[in-house]
């Protein structure tokens, strides 16, 4: 009896081992549970990678949920600063709450950002049914009567999903931001079901979050916020075109910890910049959504800099920063 | 007929030696899972994707056993809930109320058997359901806004002031702790954080896993080191396991219902099995009256939460498969095998991979078949492993609650939080407070107060928008009734057995 049990904890012993082996290996640090964007980019990344002989093993991928990635911010922060085979996850969530003083007090240089490969753009919708037929009938509703429109997103209130409308009225000269409705529900989908469903007159949100269910005629897409239409979905105008200069995109990244060498961190960039280049991430891309976005290396630094100042002048304004 | 061919396609993929195969290992791996207290269906799960990834399963064969290991895991949860009073996995829950005292009046065997047939009955029920209704049953969803779903929560926590304890005010205490536990950590409205003391940790809140092997696992360990050892209640003897068929032929209304109940509360978004076998326990108790004698071991009290529970599991794919949303925890972590297998769920996944998606559905079938053949004759074999010793039993439970929790987020935080939980689970049966509402409280109160603020949001503060659809108001009628039918009827009422024993 004790011999079956004992097999019985061997067994989870076992498994919990075959986790944690493959030392030595690079490693990728998803911030989040499993089936997440960190957790995509950690492991197509890392596919990719080995695949076409960037790295001599395959990338070791650890999920480390916790505090929006805040945990894992912490983790390559304060332990694992000078590590240079790791690499984590990143997005423009990660930016967002560091712009938003959501990582107790840890800021953006405090690790080095090393590039993005691709980019969910962000999209406002409609259900199929509505009356507003174009992004510029929304904003006007929403100045003539600002209660009149509530939008739904994946994310929390502050959050990128949040901002999205609020730069393309802020764009469109509307300045009482605070006023405009936002219910923060648990991901696109549900975000999407509250509009079909009529609680909500508009969802703001991802194209890959959107992209079944405008398949299935439920939802219109009445503006995409990138530079350029984006391919595959040649018939969705952009705001830019419709009158508000507004490029919002989830973008896919990676940073590595601050106390790296340049060369190595060259390295990096030099690897990531291959995985952009192969046939097998421009699969991936379209397989879930993602439109091309490739900004490596010290470029990168600087966009993220320059976003989150931008996100931390508009939280403040709108009461979620102080 | 459109199924026949859809179902004929999806045993042509499922029906392989290999993939029979994996099923059978799933359907074992799940009942272990499933029975070891702590590590739950979403944990088993977790850990048990890299395997299918190492193995370098295709799509279909991963998505068997992953599934098998899910169904098995629903299965297994009843069998210590039954033999040691501790849920195997939180849906589990609710089996403990009868399945235990059942066991302890010397019934253990025909609870298993009963509990095996009612977990059949709910998943093969829940499994039609998902063939026939999920393309049409994915609508349902938008018919549910924040009123609606504050209105089916609230339901959920004024029917249990008369299930868990015989004092409706201890009740109401220890849910009120539940939610003032699941209030901590960031706001989801504002995006601040809430009774986190600066720590990193509780910015997520805290995980109602954690809280349950807690309060179950680790406080069942303080009781027996309280004891020294020696005449625990734990550990209850299973002699011959025989067919119940009485029982089973007049449960099988009950079970027909729960499994009804288990099915819709599955497909609600963020519901789940919890409360599927909640609901369908709450319902068979109402029916049955003062004279069920719910609480006390009776065979509708364990046919009842096992096919709800079950059926739920069932459901819950229904959302997960046709919205992308997930109805349980342990669908998120199939969400996310799905997603790593390049496979994007949403309305239109049953025309596009119609190959995926009725192998799954026959790979459900199969494994359920499997279940009740490996759970009803063979019961015996996963009894054994939890019917050694307390003294060994209990060090072996310890571990794997450490290890389970350990495994949720790798931090040794939230051991030192599960410690705490069975302190407070140990004070709080002393005090004779039951621990069942503290578990809903911290599982449902933030889901619950999320759809308040977002009703607010949307109404401008307006509460009549509280009561504004027929859905909502028929919710409320039925949350008011299930609190105060309870004070009116206590007098007439037999009092049910306190279950913390």
């Amino acid at each position: 009896m004790t011999q079956r049990f004992f097999k019985a904890l061997m067994t989870s012993a076992v498994l919990s081992v075959g986790l944690a082996g493959g030392a030595y290996a690079a490693e990728c640090i998803a911030p989040a549970n499993p089936g997440g964007g960190w957790d995509f980019t950690c492991r197509q990344i890392g596919k990719i990678m080995y695949d076409i002989g960037a790295v001599e093993k395959p990338v070791q991928v650890t999920n480390m949920p916790g505090a929006g990635g805040g945990l894992a911010y912490n983790h390559v922060v304060s332990e694992r600063a000078d590590d240079s085979d790791v690499i984590i996850a990143a997005s423009s969530a990660t930016t967002t709450r560091l712009a938003q003083n959501a990582y107790a007090g840890m800021t953006a240089d405090q690790v080095r950002f090393v590039g993005a490969i691709g980019a969910d753009p962000g999209v406002i919708v409609v259900a199929a049914d509505s009356d507003y037929q174009s992004l510029g009938d929304l904003v006007e509703a929403i100045k003539a009567d600002p209660g009149s429109v509530a939008f739904a997103g994946g994310s929390a209130v502050g959050g990128f999903d949040h901002l999205k409308p609020l730069m393309i009225l802020k764009e469109a000269g509307f300045t009482d931001i605070t006023k405009v409705k936002y219910i923060g529900v648990d991901g696109g989908a549900d975000a999407i079901t509250q509009t079909v469903g009529g609680f909500t007159q508009a969802m703001t949100g991802d194209m890959s979050e959107v992209v079944s269910f405008l398949a299935n005629g439920d939802i219109r897409v009445i503006a995409v916020l990138t530079e350029e239409r984006v391919p595959g979905f040649d018939d969705i105008p952009t705001a830019k075109e419709q009158g508000y200069d507004v490029v919002a995109v989830n973008w896919r990244g990676l940073y590595v910890p601050k106390d790296i060498s340049d060369a190595k961190f060259d390295e990096w960039a030099g690897k990531l910049q291959q995985v952009a280049d192969s046939d097998a991430w421009a699969q991936a891309m379209v397989d879930n959504g993602l439109a091309p976005f490739t900004k490596v290396g010290g470029d990168f630094q600087a966009y993220v800099d320059g976003l989150v100042a931008e996100i931390n002048a508009m939280s403040k304004e709108l009461g979620v920063l102080q | 007929m459109d199924i026949l061919a859809n179902l004929a396609l999806g045993f042509s993929v499922a029906l392989s030696p290999f993939t029979l195969f994996l099923a059978v290992c799933g359907c074992f791996l799940g009942t272990i899972i499933g029975a070891l207290p702590g590590l739950g269906p979403s944990n088993g799960v977790a850990i048990l994707i890299p395997i299918t990834f190492t193995l370098g399963l295709d799509a279909t064969s991963a998505l068997v056993l992953m599934t098998s290991v899910y169904y098995g895991a629903m299965y297994g949860g009843r069998i210590s809930s039954i033999l040691l009073n501790i849920p195997g996995d939180e849906p589990a829950l609710m089996t403990t109320l009868d399945g235990y005292p059942m066991a302890k009046q010397g019934r253990a065997g025909d609870a298993l058997v009963l509990s095996g047939v009612a977990s059949f009955v709910g998943a093969l029920l829940a499994t039609i359901g998902l063939m026939f209704l999920a393309p049409s049953l994915a609508r349902v969803a938008f018919f549910f806004g924040p009123a609606e779903y504050f209105a089916l929560y609230l339901l959920a926590f004024c029917t249990l002031g008369g299930m868990a304890s015989n004092n409706q005010a201890k009740a109401a205490l220890a849910a009120c702790m539940g939610l003032g536990i699941a209030m901590i950590g960031v706001d989801s409205s504002s995006g601040l954080p809430r009774l986190t003391g600066g720590n990193l940790h509780l910015f997520d809140g805290i995980d109602f896993l954690v809280a349950i092997v807690g309060l179950f696992a680790i406080a069942e360990v303080f009781f027996f080191i309280e004891s020294h050892g020696k005449g625990s209640s734990i550990g209850v003897k299973l002699d011959k396991v025989r067919i119940p068929w009485k029982d089973i032929m007049s449960t099988k209304w009950t079970m027909l219902r729960a499994s009804f109940v288990g099915f819709i509360a599955g497909i609600l978004p963020g519901a789940g099995a919890s409360l599927g076998s909640f609901l369908a326990y709450m319902s068979e108790k109402s029916i049955a009256g003062e004279k069920g004698g719910f609480g006390t071991g009776v065979a509708k009290g364990v046919a009842a939460p096992e096919a709800g529970n079950n059926s739920a599991a069932g459901g819950a794919l229904v959302p997960m498969l046709t919205l992308g949303v997930p109805g349980s925890g342990t669908t998120a972590v199939l969400l996310a095998l799905l997603m790593t297998l390049n496979i994007t769920p949403g309305p239109t996944l049953f025309t596009e991979r119609a190959d995926v998606v009725w192998g799954l559905i026959a790979s459900l079938l199969i494994a359920n078949v499997v279940l009740l053949l490996m759970n009803v004759p063979m019961v015996k074999i996963f009894v054994k492993i939890l019917s050694v010793p307390a003294w060994v039993l209990l060090p072996g439970v310890t571990m794997i609650s450490f290890v389970g929790i350990y495994s949720l987020s790798g931090s040794y935080f939230d051991l030192l939080l599960m410690v705490g939980f069975g302190v407070l689970g140990y004070i709080l049966r002393k005090l004779d407070v039951p621990t069942v509402p503290v578990i809903l409280g911290i599982l449902l109160g933030g889901n619950m107060e999320d759809a308040l603020r977002r009703a607010m949001t949307l109404s401008d503060g307006d509460p009549t928008y509280l009561f504004s659809s027929p859905i909502a108001i028929g919710l409320w009628i039925a949350a008011i009734a299930g609190f105060v039918a309870p004070m009116f009827l206590r007098g007439i009422l037999k009092k049910p057995q306190a279950v913390t024993d």
